[in-house]
């Protein structure tokens, strides 16, 4: 299960330029999928899968969102203008600025879900 | 449609007060919880409820001539609904502390005597 | 005129807490770093309060969109102040952190929180927004909330729950607030909103819409009967927490209090006598809490009850000359409340205790410092010419010519009972001599250990803020023209719509 959600929360959070979805939902999708590891093999297992303590993400995800918000700046846009590169890339799209803030998002929330998560899970062990 | 909203909305906000004057807690939790799904339902049918289609305007057009959902009330919602959301999930962690801290769920409980503050 | 540079305070304090993330377990390099982003984040409000103050309101319309569609940010001299205070203090909290705060607490995070909780403040003052203003409301409750619980003993968590409670429940009826707004104007920016609410007809609809964001902002900022879960909860945190939470916490409640009653509900005679009847019952409750409690900060949190009341009450005269008052204690309150509890987390350090009754002869221990900490705390009473003392002119000015006496009697007991509380801090704990200790207790000295700069690190911020104190009051004409131009700006509010919504509105 593991793959194939994580893999239909990229597909969400791409989806979300056009149609429902985004980074919130996508990474929401993707926390479930890590609980759902979670709950099979135990919580030990899935923080060895991630490598890396998941309140680990939330800075680089932040970061991220950030620096998408704030580079319009360098261009002499307001904040927070959406920025787009004018050739399509192939099976994503319009790449714009906002994929970015889409992406930091993404990784905030599973870094935030998975921390709290866990945190509550182990606190109750 | 209307009617049935400011029906709920009242109970929302009656049951949540309810809760909070309990001793609980748990409702204590509980109760903030419905007064903040109240809050968004009042904004909810404040916005004006439209069957209408988004708000996106054809590329030809310049004005919207159908019908149209304000899209405000559902972008303060969804704001609002994570904001709880990372309240709340805060809030239960805390209540658990407490509850490891002084073993027991009675709100007349946390009332550690002057004295001891340092 | 679009100028991103408004917004900067809020961006440093982002980035800074970002780049702390990263540094997670590395304390030292937190303390650098904390330190560097909140000197960097004063200069940025240094320029942006000289660059309002010259050039008149700036404003900002996120991603382009023009008001009152998009998210708006509004520097006038009102809120660039406010950033310029916070920043100081900003300067002050994380220099005293840096030695003042255990380890521990900085392993879980305690700088990040800490500049988020300033992002947080700085947002809520320049945003031009409302919806806005509840957002930023909920990033300083929620980095509040952390501090409350950090690394905290029973004691503290208990009255972190009470202040969990109170301040979600504060928010819901902020939100209640916004719905009913919404739906009676359709709109969200506050300029827009001063336009639309004020060709209402319904009055009464719009006196009871004020009625929840006086119970939301209320709550926020300790007004009575509201208030109880101040003193129950503000002597727990460590001290540099207390005084980021008694220095701006409460007066983000009454920043956003005058905001909306003199832009959005222009007071009619019920809001102006609520206000005033509140304000009174705020500043006496405020005043026997103080008078009664023995251990120190449990006193200053009560001081801060009893002071909210003299801005409120300034606010609810709603005269120019009120306004100025009161926005002249407000500034005053903000630096000398974030530096009382400094001195309390100081002299908890020197001692070991915050009872009153167990302390004693620190005046001959310290004699310099100690007449550092008297000039501020003299500056608290109001006594001339110290800054405490000119606000109280002018609300004493703008009683007589409003015939509020009532609340004139209660500024005046309010002031006595403070001379009183402080008279009797100082006579215990500096000038008596240190008393005996019943058996099996003893003083821990922890400043003595430290080494020269670790010292110097807990006294600069105390005497930073003395000097800017000590600034207010001898430079009062300086500060009082600021004050008295915001005043003006509050009653004549057409600039600040001209300035976001463009100078083509028909009022």
């Amino acid at each position: 299960m593991l793959p194939i959600l994580l893999l239909f929360s990229l597909f969400i959070l791409l989806r979300g330029h056009y149609y429902p979805g985004g980074g919130f939902v996508g990474g929401l999708i993707a926390a479930i999928a890590f609980v759902l590891h979670s709950f099979t093999n135990g919580t030990d297992d899935t923080l060895k899968l991630l490598r890396v303590h998941p309140s680990a993400f939330i800075p680089v995800g932040l970061g991220i969102a950030a620096l998408s918000m704030f580079a319009p700046m360098l261009v002499g846009q307001p904040v927070m203008t959406g920025l787009w590169f004018n050739e399509p890339f192939p099976v994503i799209g319009l790449i714009g600025s906002a994929l970015f803030f889409d992406i930091g998002v993404y990784i905030v929330v599973v870094g935030v879900v998975l921390t709290i998560l866990f945190t509550i899970s182990q606190y109750s062990e | 449609m209307e009617l049935l909203l400011v029906i709920l909305i009242g109970i929302l906000y009656a049951a949540g007060i309810f809760m909070l004057l309990r001793r609980s807690m748990v409702k204590l939790l509980i109760g903030l919880t419905l007064l903040g799904n109240g809050a968004n339902l009042l904004i909810f049918l404040l916005g004006g409820i439209t069957k209408g289609k988004p708000p996106v305007i054809d590329s030809a057009a310049k004005l919207f001539t159908d019908i149209y959902a304000d899209p405000i009330p559902q972008a303060l919602i969804l704001t609002a609904i994570v904001i709880s959301f990372g309240l709340q999930a805060f809030a239960i962690v805390l209540l658990k502390r407490v509850y490891v801290l002084i073993n027991s769920d009675d709100l007349d409980d946390l009332n550690t005597p002057e004295e001891e503050d340092i | 005129m679009i100028d991103n540079t408004l917004i900067f305070p809020v961006i440093v304090h982002l980035f800074t807490a970002i780049v702390l993330l990263f540094f997670w377990r590395k304390t030292v390099a937190q303390r650098i770093i904390s330190i560097a982003g909140s000197l960097i984040a004063m200069l940025l409000a240094v320029r942006l309060f000289t660059m309002v103050w010259n050039d008149g309101i700036r404003t900002m319309q996120a991603a382009g969109w023009d008001a009152p569609f998009g998210i708006t940010f509004v520097a006038d001299v009102f809120s660039s102040m406010m950033v310029l205070l916070t920043a100081f203090s900003g300067v002050a909290v994380s220099t005293y952190s840096a030695t003042g705060v255990a380890r521990g607490r900085m392993l879980y995070g305690y700088f990040p929180i800490f500049h988020l909780l300033l992002m947080g403040l700085n947002g809520a003052f320049l945003t031009g927004d409302i919806f806005n203003l509840y957002v930023w409301f909920e990033v300083i409750i929620i980095a509040s909330f952390v501090f409350m619980t950090l690394g905290g003993r029973k004691a503290q968590i208990e009255g972190a729950v009470k202040y969990m409670a109170m301040n979600i429940l504060a928010s819901t009826f902020f939100l209640t607030g916004i719905a009913i707004l919404y739906g009676i104007t359709g709109t969200l920016n506050m300029a827009d909103l001063s336009l639309k609410i004020g060709a209402l007809e319904n009055r009464k609809l719009v006196d009871i819409t004020a009625i929840f964001f006086i119970i939301g902002f209320g709550i926020k900022s300790a007004v009575f009967p509201l208030y109880f879960w101040l003193p129950s909860s503000y002597h727990t945190p460590p001290s540099a927490v207390a005084a980021v939470f008694g220095g701006l916490l409460t007066k983000v409640g009454i920043y956003a209090l005058f905001r909306m009653f003199t832009l959005i509900f222009i007071p009619d005679d019920f809001l102006t006598t609520l206000l005033v009847v509140l304000a009174i019952f705020t500043i006496i409750t405020g005043t026997f809490g103080a008078v009664i409690k023995n251990n120190i900060r449990r006193v200053f949190s009560y001081l801060i009850v009893c002071h909210i009341g003299f801005m409120v009450g300034g606010l609810g005269m709603y005269s120019e000359i009120a306004l100025t008052g009161a926005l002249l204690y407000l500034f005053h309150d903000i630096m000398v409340k974030t530096n009382i509890f400094l001195i309390a987390g100081l002299i908890r350090k020197l001692r070991g205790t915050m009872n009153m009754d167990k302390l004693g002869g620190l005046y001959k221990e310290y004699p310099l410092l100690s007449l550092v900490i008297a000039l501020v705390l003299f500056s608290l009473v109001g006594v001339p010419p110290l800054s405490g003392f000119w606000p109280k002119i002018y609300l004493f000015e703008a009683g007589f010519i409003d015939a509020q006496y009532a609340l004139l009697a209660a500024i005046i007991v309010g002031s006595f009972a403070t001379l009183y509380v402080i008279a009797k801090l100082w006579a215990k704990v500096f000038w008596k001599d240190q008393p005996e200790l019943p058996d099996g207790e003893s003083l821990r000295d922890e400043f003595k250990p430290l080494n020269r700069f670790r010292k110097s690190l807990l006294v600069a911020p105390i005497v930073f803020l003395a000097a800017i104190t000590l600034y207010i009051g001898l430079a009062a004409e300086n500060i009082t023209a600021v004050a008295q131009h915001i005043a003006h700006e509050m009653k004549d509010v057409s600039p600040y719509i001209e300035a976001v919504l463009g100078p083509n509105v028909s009022p």
